[in-house]
């Protein structure tokens, strides 16, 4: 059936025990991240040491697709490099636009882990967004941070 | 994945349409979705589907008249005026207003445009005659916080182009219009309320007599937003008494890129043109240029024309079907889908929960199921639903939830629609395990 899908148990999982969720200090840059065409919305922030994600934080809220894709990048890119970080949401942007291709997908578990379980998703063109907007969040985040420390 | 829907104990008032016979008319409804499914269309308050009377008539259209109207002086380009014409003459009545009162535009957004930009361009007129309904500081334009974004930003930007302040009416807690302070919020300073007929994601319709009459009393235009009312209940201008409605062909069976401004003959004189070009002129020179009466003065460029002879079409066929029996039938479908939605733990109805002064739009949310979800298993059943915000991002907000799943009803929707719904939205709570918790927390 479609609908498992694209609602794999893990991201189940994922929403309804959000990993790293709630916003923490210290942190070097926040940005707020909305999804104008459903509303859904994502607060984030990161703390970066010398070139490691130490921390990233967040408040959000939205459907279980958004809500389950911030969790498993928060497992995914924290303790990394911002190279890495940002490497693997290169990734995750190819998963979504890879329509389902399971080919795509087996390419790319290495890299995305649990994310790779949003490969479903890349199915439903409305949904991919819902998907994508806490790793475009994390890009904008990682650039304002790399400008130095907020003050 | 199979459970058996538990039967509704709801009555089920007779249908004053032949749904059977109606969707007959709607190639569209005859197709399946998502390997399969039979099509359950509850979006046409997002859009609505096109019956083939329309689809011939804009084949017909194209297939024996088609030439630029207002241009030209052939054979074709005579036809194609008087049909372009008789179909304005068809959609004004359809409104009980004059032909020359009807303005052609893309949809009811470019229609509301229109007004907020021929109000701002009257600043600036050379034309003493385009000064009269200019806004400036000091002057006041007053909308509502149920509103369609359509009916919401372009006055907060006519605002900011002129030093002209915004202000509006608030919703009660019920969802219905709060009119206690519309004395200090329309007064001696307003220069144009503007309101919708029926909300489309509350489906409220407010009583807008009392506003019509306060906004006219302090010589304020009245606007009323009818994307949502035009299509679903009997509207005539006449009785309204505002001075511009609003509307779009293709929320009522018609084309896409098609939608009316009407305005009150008077007013529409005093209106500079919003876009300019071929077609809306006068006389043009080198060093500038007057301008023909309306409508022609706001259509600009060669028109939509198949499309207005389609949205004629669509309003013959609405016509045809009685709008006070569309209006009876959404009415008994709205009763039932109230009652049978609200049976249903964990359902909450944002909006009036019952049918006085209120239309066939349903928002709902659903205890532990984000609205997106709720719609992808509704999706998955064949069912289409909006979710969001619905382009009114205020409302949800004021009601303190992030979006809503929201279910409209046409003329070919019928009980079996509705109960595809309410089974489906039980098959989201058991997809995502929350009918049992909902159960428990009882």
């Amino acid at each position: 059936m479609k609908l498992q899908d694209m609602y794999q148990e893990i991201i189940l999982d994922h929403y309804r025990n959000p990993h790293g969720r709630g916003l923490r200090e210290p942190f070097d840059a926040e940005v707020h991240h909305v999804n104008p065409t459903c509303g859904d919305e994502v607060t984030l922030r990161v703390k970066v040491d010398g070139d490691t994600l130490t921390d990233v934080s967040y408040e959000g809220m939205g459907c279980s697709i958004s809500q389950a894709s911030v969790s498993a990048m928060y497992d995914l890119v924290v303790g990394r490099s911002v190279q890495d970080a940002l490497a693997t949401g290169d990734d995750f942007m190819k998963l979504m636009q890879a329509k389902g291709d399971q080919a795509v997908a087996d390419e790319l578990e290495d890299s995305l882990e649990d994310a790779v379980a949003f490969a479903g998703v890349s199915k439903y063109p409305a949904r991919i967004k819902c998907a994508l907007m806490s790793w475009m969040a994390l890009k904008d985040a990682s650039a304002r941070a790399w400008g130095g420390p907020a003050a | 994945m199979t459970a058996t829907a538990p039967r509704s104990t709801t009555e089920r008032a007779p249908l004053p349409l032949d749904v059977a016979a109606v969707r007959a008319d709607f190639p569209i409804l005859g197709r399946s979705v998502r390997d399969g499914k039979p099509l359950v269309y509850l979006d046409s308050g997002a859009t609505s589907q096109k019956p083939r009377q329309v689809l011939d008539a804009e084949r017909w259209f194209y297939e024996n008249v088609n030439a630029a109207p207002h241009r030209g002086a052939h054979a074709l380009a005579e036809e194609a005026t008087e049909a372009y014409e008789a179909a304005r003459a068809t959609i004004a009545s359809f409104i009980g207003g004059q032909p020359d009162e009807v303005v052609f535009t893309r949809n009811s957004t470019e229609a509301i445009n229109l007004v907020a930009y021929a109000m701002s361009n009257a600043v600036t007129a050379k034309e003493p005659e385009f000064r009269r309904y200019a806004v400036g500081q000091g002057d006041e334009v007053v909308v509502t916080e149920m509103e369609h974004h359509a009916n919401l930003v372009p006055w907060q930007q006519l605002c900011e182009r002129t030093g002209a302040t915004l202000r509006w009416l608030g919703l009660t807690d019920d969802g219905r219009l709060d009119l206690s302070d519309l004395d200090t919020v329309v007064n001696e300073r307003t220069k144009l309320v503007t309101v919708t007929q029926q909300s489309n994601i509350l489906g409220t319709m407010p009583p807008l007599q009392p506003i019509i009459e306060r906004a006219h009393a302090v010589g304020a235009l009245v606007m009323v937003d009818g994307a949502q009312s035009v299509p679903h209940q009997p509207v005539d201008v006449a009785a309204l008494g505002a001075d511009f409605l609003v509307f779009s062909g293709h929320k009522m069976l018609g084309p896409t890129g098609v939608g009316v401004l009407w305005g009150r003959a008077e007013v529409l004189a005093a209106l500079p043109p919003f876009l300019t070009g071929g077609s809306m002129i006068e006389v043009v020179r080198m060093e500038g240029s007057t301008f023909a009466p309306p409508p022609q003065r706001f259509e600009a460029g060669v028109p939509m024309t198949a499309q207005v002879i389609g949205l004629a079409a669509a309003c013959d066929y609405l016509t045809a079907l009685g709008m006070e029996n569309v209006l009876a039938h959404e009415e008994a479908l709205t009763e039932y889908a109230l009652a049978e939605l609200q049976a249903i733990p964990g359902v909450t109805v944002i909006g009036p929960v019952d049918t006085v002064a209120r239309g066939g739009a349903i928002s709902f949310t659903v205890e532990g199921i984000h609205p997106h979800d709720v719609g992808q298993v509704l999706d998955d059943q064949g069912i289409a639903v909006r979710v969001g915000h619905h382009c009114a991002w205020p409302v949800v907000r004021r009601y303190g939830v992030p979006a809503t799943t929201r279910a409209t009803f046409y003329v070919h929707t019928g009980y079996d629609d509705v109960d595809a719904l309410v089974e489906g939205v039980r098959h989201a709570q058991r997809f995502f395990g929350v009918d049992t918790q909902v159960e428990e927390a009882r």
